[in-house]
């Protein structure tokens, strides 16, 4: 598809010189460590503050300095968030891989340059913009060694004329990054200004794509997915938090160690209400998180792909022990190292069924900041409920990278800490059974040290209902019979499917987490370019809800659309689905780490319509 | 007054400070083979717990796995118990601690259980200083898994099944000083005294007290050629002191001569005395400790004794500044933010 591809669509029956307004993606390839991240958050925000729905995404290297970075900023007046797979405007400030960015482009894009890269010689069918950085920058900056802090900012300025975005939008936006600190705001606004200035005089606008004011961001939030999962721990009540180190899931435990420190300090005794520890791996982590869920504290441990796999031992043993604990996943791509700052859904089927034995996992299944946060808080409250380690299984799209939402609801509901044993619930019961089915739930009442309560042996080798330690093989299967009915009874504690049938549809698309923003939108493409109308149902948890059957049986085909080779969710819902409707399913797959767009989804569906 | 050092006159008759009787310290039957030394470990426990009139309600017991690792269903009863994964005990009970720190937590690993699984979490346990009583059975060998070697196994030694140790022992009590551990101390299962006043000791500590006893395993490695059997040890025990433990609430009169016991005060106000054996023997210099282990080790001895204390380092929890209040009951005005607060947040983000 060519780049201007909407444009091209949409101005069918204009002339192809009405502009693109509102509807382009912008990607800025520089080198990992350069300090871009001023410039394009910069960027970013004075489209917010503009109204324009946007989303950025930083696809960077495993490494601190040095290697090629992009970041990708979409605006969409439709509200659109996926990836845009088709770049309309390329700011090409690294070197070394400049002229693939540049041949990578369709007829008709931008490319903006630095001046002394010649872009220009590659190619004759796209629309050029050469600007001379480090001339403009040693006009700005007489201090040499600066010069690197502020080059960049000079693209917003160049692209603040070219786009038409308000100069006082990024001097707000600034404002913003830079906090208080004036002289670099002063040294960051001349550069702006510099850039402007050069377009306006140096340059001739002469491609579609322009900015006008909406009104559609008023009221929302920028965020990513960890901070927002942070914030939602802390909403929760976590108290103990341990963790180990790894991208993309660092800035869950970061981020909420912030918001801990400056909201979480008892008022009269200005102490912590709460412990975060750095661990010395993952198993530290999570054994610290057991330890503590073991006690009675809400605790949690936030990791990725290499972590999860650590966990694997010790999940058993919450798992069978019967301890809560929340484990926030937030996937990349694997095996092994893999490629450890792209984006995944590849941790599915292994979380599902973490450990050794007979073991399955509720998880909740997030596809936007506000989801992270609200299943944050429900997945503590589901943890003490059953009794059990639970996941939050994100992705690094949706945990690092920068999306538009609603500002985060308060909590209406207190929290649930789950069947925990009292003195009168002791009377009532006459005796007590740590693994004890009272209620026909599975789900028994548990006693914590320092309650006063009776007390227990736990242990992940074989016990009875009392907790005793036994080999029988009927303790054995009772306890694994009761724990499996927990699991079932999750199916309707945890988070509906969202589901919308379209009349008459013969489609359908099962999708969950950040897949579902290249689905929403390659719906529309699926009805405006084929005529293809989908039913579209978006699981939010596992276990699944009763609904997924019924929807599967509704459709002749189902497309279940997901971030991994093997199609890790496809095989979750055939063995949850009546063997008879396994035939109706398919698979979109997309596995090469970037996050997932539309237009991979609808042509991999109108392929395999063809067929 | 108890003469500190003194057995215990006929425990079972008596009640402690807080009105039990030993049998409230007692736990479930041991499965254990009998003559194991980890069986005489819990009987120590036990009584250590009754003379120090510890609440078994305040008390949790972890462990890892392994035969060892076993006992703690086999004392305090009364209290809470988590049998963890193997190697994995330290990370669970740091959680746990974190949880509650009015918690007083004792664990039990063995030598594979710490010294090879568990030595990344051993490692960090000792350099936290997590108060809790961490006690190593060390049989020099895999009892649960039937006889294997080892990490704690001397160079040389040999299993019952013939096969010779020809890699160096792990000394867990000189790894445990170097991470900066602030109580480390070395016995043996068969000294009952000795045992029992490092053990008082080690309830009376705040940190982490490591506990490194040698445990023969009966079993795998009771034999000739072993340097962890009965008789091994019982020839090659250099005691570095006599050691006399006094409870806080216990008036401190000791009989002994100036010059030769060193007092060493403890956070809650217990003192141990140290009655010195090996001439000049300073158990809170550092350097020495590491030169009374190598020296005595090269002798083919075995210094048991409180071999380094450092009763004032601050344990892993004091240094997290926590409310007073144990983190797992705190009630949700105190862990749920108000309503002003989210808004806040939600503000800086538009
Ligand atoms: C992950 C894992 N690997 C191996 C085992 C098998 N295993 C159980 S106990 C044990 C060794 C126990 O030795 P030690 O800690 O010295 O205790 P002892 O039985 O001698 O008291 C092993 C290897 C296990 N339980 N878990
Ligand atoms: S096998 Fe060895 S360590 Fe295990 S119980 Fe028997 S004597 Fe003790």
């Amino acid at each position: 598809m060519t780049p201007p591809e909407l444009a091209v669509q949409e101005a069918t029956g204009r002339s192809a010189t009405t502009a693109v307004v509102n509807d382009f993606s912008i990607q800025i390839a520089t080198v990992n460590g350069s300090g871009s991240q001023t410039a394009n958050l910069v960027l970013l925000r004075s489209l917010f503050q503009t109204g324009v729905p946007v989303s950025g995404k930083n696809l960077f290297p495993s490494n601190i300095a040095g290697l090629p970075t992009w970041f990708t900023i979409r605006a969409s007046r439709h509200g659109y968030s996926g990836r845009k797979k088709e770049i309309d405007i390329l700011v090409a400030m690294n070197p070394e891989t400049a002229r693939d960015d540049v041949l990578g482009l369709a007829p008709g894009a931008v490319a903006l340059y630095d001046e002394p890269l010649k872009l220009n010689d590659v190619r004759d069918d796209l629309v050029f913009y050469p600007v001379p950085f480090d001339k403009l920058v040693a006009t700005v900056c007489p201090d040499a060694k600066m010069r690197k802090l502020v080059r960049n900012v000079i693209y917003d300025g160049v692209l603040a004329r070219l786009l038409n975005i308000d100069l006082a939008q990024m001097e707000q936006a600034l404002g913003k990054q830079l906090a208080k600190k004036a002289r670099a705001m002063a040294l960051n606004m001349a550069a702006l200004q510099a850039g402007f200035d050069f377009a306006v005089n140096s340059l001739e606008k002469r491609d579609l794509f322009r900015v006008e004011p909406m009104t559609a961001t008023a009221g929302k939030i920028l965020i990513d997915g960890n901070a927002a999962g942070a914030i939602g721990a802390m909403m929760a009540g976590v108290t103990v938090v341990a963790w180990y180190p790894i991208t993309p899931s660092s800035s869950v435990c970061e981020t909420l160690a912030t918001y801990m420190r400056q909201y979480r300090m008892d008022k009269e005794t200005g102490k912590a209400t709460f412990a975060i520890v750095q661990a010395e791996d993952e198993l530290s982590a999570l054994g610290m998180a057991l330890g503590a869920g073991w006690l009675g504290a809400r605790s949690m441990t936030a990791t990725a792909g290499p972590g999860i796999s650590l966990m694997s031992e010790f999940i058993g043993l919450g798992y069978y022990a019967e301890i809560p604990t929340v484990v926030f996943d937030v996937q990349r791509v694997g095996p092994s190292t893999g490629l450890p700052t792209r984006t995944a859904q590849g941790d599915i089927l292994s979380t599902a069924f973490l450990s050794h034995g007979d073991t399955r996992h509720p998880m909740f299944l997030p596809s936007s900041p506000g989801e992270v946060y609200e299943m944050a808080i429900e997945a503590f409250d589901l943890a003490d409920g059953l009794q059990t380690p639970v996941f939050v299984m994100s992705d690094l799209d949706l945990g690092m990278n920068t999306w538009m939402a609603d500002p985060f609801p308060y909590p209406e509901k207190p929290l649930d800490r789950g069947k925990r044993l009292t003195a009168e619930k002791l009377q009532a019961l006459g005796e007590w059974g740590r693994y004890k089915d009272v209620d026909g739930d599975g789900i028994p009442y548990r006693t914590v040290a320092g309650d006063g309560l009776p007390t227990y042996f736990c242990r992940g080798s074989g016990h009875n209902e009392r907790g005793q330690y036994s080999e029988r093989p009927a303790d054995y299967v009772a306890n694994i019979d009761r724990i499996d009915r927990k699991f079932q009874h999750a199916r309707t504690l945890m988070p509906p499917p969202v589901i919308d049938r379209a009349d008459g549809a013969r489609i359908g698309i099962i999708g969950y987490g950040t897949s579902h923003w290249g689905i929403a939108e390659s719906r529309d493409q699926l009805r405006q370019e084929a005529g293809i109308e989908t039913s579209y149902l978006r699981l939010r948890a596992f276990p699944f809800s009763r609904d997924v059957e019924a929807f599967v049986a509704a459709h002749d085909r189902v497309y279940i659309v997901e971030q991994n080779r093997d199609g890790q969710m496809a095989a979750l819902v055939k063995l949850d689905v009546d063997a008879a409707l396994a035939p109706r399913l398919r698979s979109v797959l997309h596995y090469d780490g970037l996050p997932l767009d539309a237009r991979t989804i609808t042509d991999e569906i109108l392929r395999q319509e063809r067929k | 007054m108890t003469i500190p050092g003194t057995p215990t006159p006929a425990p079972g008759k008596k009640v402690n400070r807080i009105g039990l009787a030993l049998t409230a310290y007692r736990g479930g039957k041991s499965t254990l083979c009998a003559g194991c030394g980890h069986n005489a470990i819990s009987e120590r426990i036990i009584e250590a717990f009754f003379e120090m009139g510890v609440d078994g309600q305040q008390v949790i017991k972890l462990s890892g796995i392994g035969c060892s690792s076993k006992s703690p269903a086999y004392f305090l009863g009364q209290s809470h118990g988590l049998n963890a994964v193997h190697g994995r005990m330290p990370s669970v009970a740091t959680g746990a601690m974190l949880a509650n720190k009015g918690m007083l937590a004792i664990g039990v690993s063995g030598d594979g259980d710490t010294g090879a699984i568990g030595i990344g979490q051993f490692v960090h346990l000792m350099r936290r200083n997590v108060p809790m009583i961490y006690i190593v059975e060390n049989n020099g060998c895999y009892g649960l898994t039937k006889g294997q070697l080892s990490p704690t196994a001397d160079i040389g030694s040999t299993l019952k099944n013939g096969v010779v140790n020809d890699l160096p022992a792990i000394d867990l009590c000189a790894l445990a000083i170097d991470l900066g551990a602030s109580f480390v101390a070395r016995s043996f299962s068969g000294d009952k005294r000795q045992m029992l006043s490092l053990l008082e000791a080690a309830i009376a500590h705040r940190g982490t007290a490591m506990l490194d006893i040698i445990s023969p395993c009966v079993t795998f490695n009771d034999h000739e050629g072993s340097t962890k059997s009965y008789s091994y040890v019982k020839d090659h025990d250099e005691p570095l002191e006599e050691i006399s433990f006094v409870p806080f609430f216990e008036d401190i009169s000791v009989d002994y001569e100036p010059g030769t016991v060193q007092a060493v005060s403890l956070h809650d106000g217990s003192t141990v005395f140290l009655k010195k054996l090996a001439g000049d023997y300073d158990p809170t210099n550092k350097s020495m400790a590491r030169r009374v282990i190598y020296e005595s080790a090269a002798r083919g001895e075995v210094a048991t004794g409180l071999i380094y204390i450092e009763p004032n380092r601050p344990d892993f929890l004091a240094l997290l500044n926590l409310v007073d209040q144990p983190l797992a009951s705190l009630p949700a005005e105190k862990t749920r933010p108000p309503r002003e607060a989210l808004d806040a947040i939600m503000d800086a983000l538009r």
